[in-house]
Order: structure tokens, then C-alpha cells, then sequence
């Protein structure tokens, strides 16, 4: 079971609710899935289209648990003032905290995001920071307050998967007992099943699912791909070798001398 | 006065924030809000006046990645 904060999660799978087609297929994939965390956020809300009111509705029907964002944030205060208004709105003290640094590859300000993490430790949140996979910023975090990391594989939305295994094996193998959380740039289900034979506790998906042909069908490769990694994993796979090893057993072999 | 509503100027009678969104017709919808980049939380909308040229954020739940 997956632990993040005082959470018990089944699913190792976390889905943005962005950029689907429709309501419709952001709910079936939620199902088809079996996620029990959505991220949302918040945006401005016009008093004739409350559009913002429909789509709360939606979430609390999936009756999953909500991580809210600060997407879009490019400031600590932002950050903090965006978080305060999501716990207010969502009633959680879960946070994935965003501060942008770099519009391009979307990159985490990692100083600022470590700032604003400190201060909403500090007031009793439960901050996932969504962070790159630099060994100092982590322990920088984790000095801040925070129980859960979450590293890029690669810039949002990018579906590059894991871009840089060897900093990641690092960090994983630096914080065994920290939960980490692969968070943006995964494409197709191999790059999940990949985090999570790499030790990574959980993925968390939004673009290579919603923006697929068929964001239900891929909801569900995503969450047969997160249970094969997990189990795969817990299974103790074989090392890499340079040199061929005979399955077939060799003692006995015919026509031989 | 005029308030900054959400990036456009609004022309309001109301002086607190309460009376404001109610003025706007939020009425009882789901909202957060923000004064010249300061949050108020819902309990103190009512204790909060506003005044010409303060910039006024009401956000609502929306699709996040």
C-alpha cells in the first residue's frame, strides 16, 4: 500500500483532471483507472458561467481525494496565497506546490519552491513539491517539512518520460524511506511501469492520458502498466549481464561428447 | 467605486467583499477569494471593505494537472 502523508492509497496511479475531451471521459478515466487522487486548481470564476461550480461537482461524485495545485504560480507569495485558497475551497491541507521558474520547460524555481515550502510546512500542510531531481533541493525539502517528493521525469506535458535515469536511480537511492512521486513528462505506459521498476513510489499522469485518442482505454494501460512496474519491483528482478546465460538446463545435452 | 474584478473593472455599490460578490452575483456558488493579493478567507468577507482601485480575485475549483 502507498502511503503519502496519513493516506493508505491502493492505486500507485495519480491523475491530473486537465485537458480532457469532455467531463465524461475525465470520469470514466478516473474509473478506468481506479485512481484515488485527482489534482485540480483553481481559476478565475465568472459569476454567469460558474464553470468552476460543474466540475467541483463532477470530483466530489468520483468521490476520490483531491490534491489541489498552484499551477501557475511564479512567485513564493503566489504559492502560498494560491495554497491557502485551495485548502479553503478543496477543505484539504494537501498541496502540490508549483513555483515556475522557466516558461519553456515549465521547470520548478527549485529556491522559491523550497521558500514557499517551508512557510506552509510551517502552517500545517501537507506539501507534495513538484521539484526536479537535484539531491540538494530534496534534502532541502525534506528539511522544510516535506513527507513526499515529487520529481520531474520531464517537462510537463512533454511525454519524454524519464529523462535523466541516472539522477533518478540517485535520489531514490538517497531517500529509501522518502515517498517519491515521478510527477509530469511520462508519455506512454512503459514510462510508468519504468519509475516504478526504478523503485519510484507512485506516478503521477495527466497529459498522456488525456490527450490520447482514447483517454479511457489509456487510463486503464496506465494502471495495468503502474501495477506490472510496482509488482515487478516487489518481485526482485534479475541483474543486467554483458553475456548470454542458457535458459535450458545444460547438463545432459545430446550428441555431445 | 471601481474594483478590479478578476482582471476587468467593475463599476460597485457595495463597500465589503461580501456584498460585492453578492452584488456580482456569486450568491452562493463555491468561490475563494483574494484582495490586492491577499487572501480572505469566507468568514471575513463581510469584515473586509473595499475601497477604489482594489483588485478583487474570486477563484473556483477548476482542471488541474
Amino acid at each position: 500500500m502507498l502511503k503519502l502523508y496519513q493516506e493508505t492509497l491502493r492505486s500507485r496511479l495519480l491523475l491530473g483532471t486537465a485537458r480532457y475531451p469532455s467531463p465524461a471521459l475525465l470520469t470514466e478515466a478516473v474509473r478506468a483507472a481506479a485512481a484515488e487522487v485527482v489534482t485540480v486548481s483553481l481559476r478565475r470564476e465568472s459569476a454567469g458561467e460558474r464553470a468552476g461550480q460543474g466540475f467541483w461537482s463532477i470530483i466530489r461524485e468520483l468521490g476520490v481525494r483531491v490534491l489541489p495545485n498552484t499551477a501557475g504560480c511564479h512567485s513564493v507569495k503566489e504559492a502560498v496565497t494560491t495554497a491557502h485558497m485551495g485548502r479553503e475551497v478543496f477543505g484539504t491541507t494537501w498541496v502540490k506546490l508549483e513555483v515556475i521558474g522557466e516558461d519553456d520547460t515549465l521547470q520548478p524555481d527549485v529556491f522559491g519552491l523550497t521558500e514557499a515550502a517551508r512557510i506552509l510546512c510551517a502552517e500545517g500542510f501537507e506539501v507534495f513539491p513538484y521539484t526536479t531531481e537535484d539531491l540538494v533541493v530534496a534534502e532541502r525539502l525534506l528539511a522544510a517539512g516535506c513527507r513526499v517528493l515529487m520529481p520531474w521525469g520531464a517537462p510537463i506535458g512533454s511525454g519524454r518520460g524519464l529523462n535523466n535515469l541516472f539522477a533518478l536511480r540517485a535520489l531514490r537511492a538517497h531517500f529509501p524511506e522518502v515517498p517519491l512521486v515521478i510527477d509530469a513528462g511520462l508519455g506512454v505506459p512503459s514510462h510508468a511501469a519504468q519509475a516504478l521498476e526504478l523503485g519510484f513510489d507512485a506516478v503521477l499522469v495527466n497529459t498522456a492520458i488525456a490527450q490520447a485518442r482514447d483517454p479511457v482505454r489509456m487510463a486503464s494501460a496506465f494502471a495495468r502498466a503502474v501495477e506490472a512496474g510496482w509488482n515487478a519491483r516487489e518481485s526482485g528482478p534479475i541483474e543486467a549481464r554483458d553475456f548470454a546465460a542458457p535458459s535450458t538446463p545444460v547438463v545432459g545435452t545430446a550428441f555431445r561428447p | 467605486m471601481k474594483i478590479l474584478v478578476n482582471g476587468a473593472w467593475r463599476e460597485l455599490k457595495a463597500g465589503e467583499l461580501s456584498g460585492v460578490l453578492e452584488e456580482l452575483g456569486y450568491g452562493e456558488a463555491i468561490v475563494t477569494t483574494a484582495v490586492n493579493g491577499e487572501f480572505v478567507a469566507r468568514g471575513l468577507r463581510l469584515h473586509t471593505p473595499l475601497s477604489d482601485g482594489d483588485r478583487v480575485e474570486v477563484l473556483a475549483p477548476m482542471q488541474g494537472g
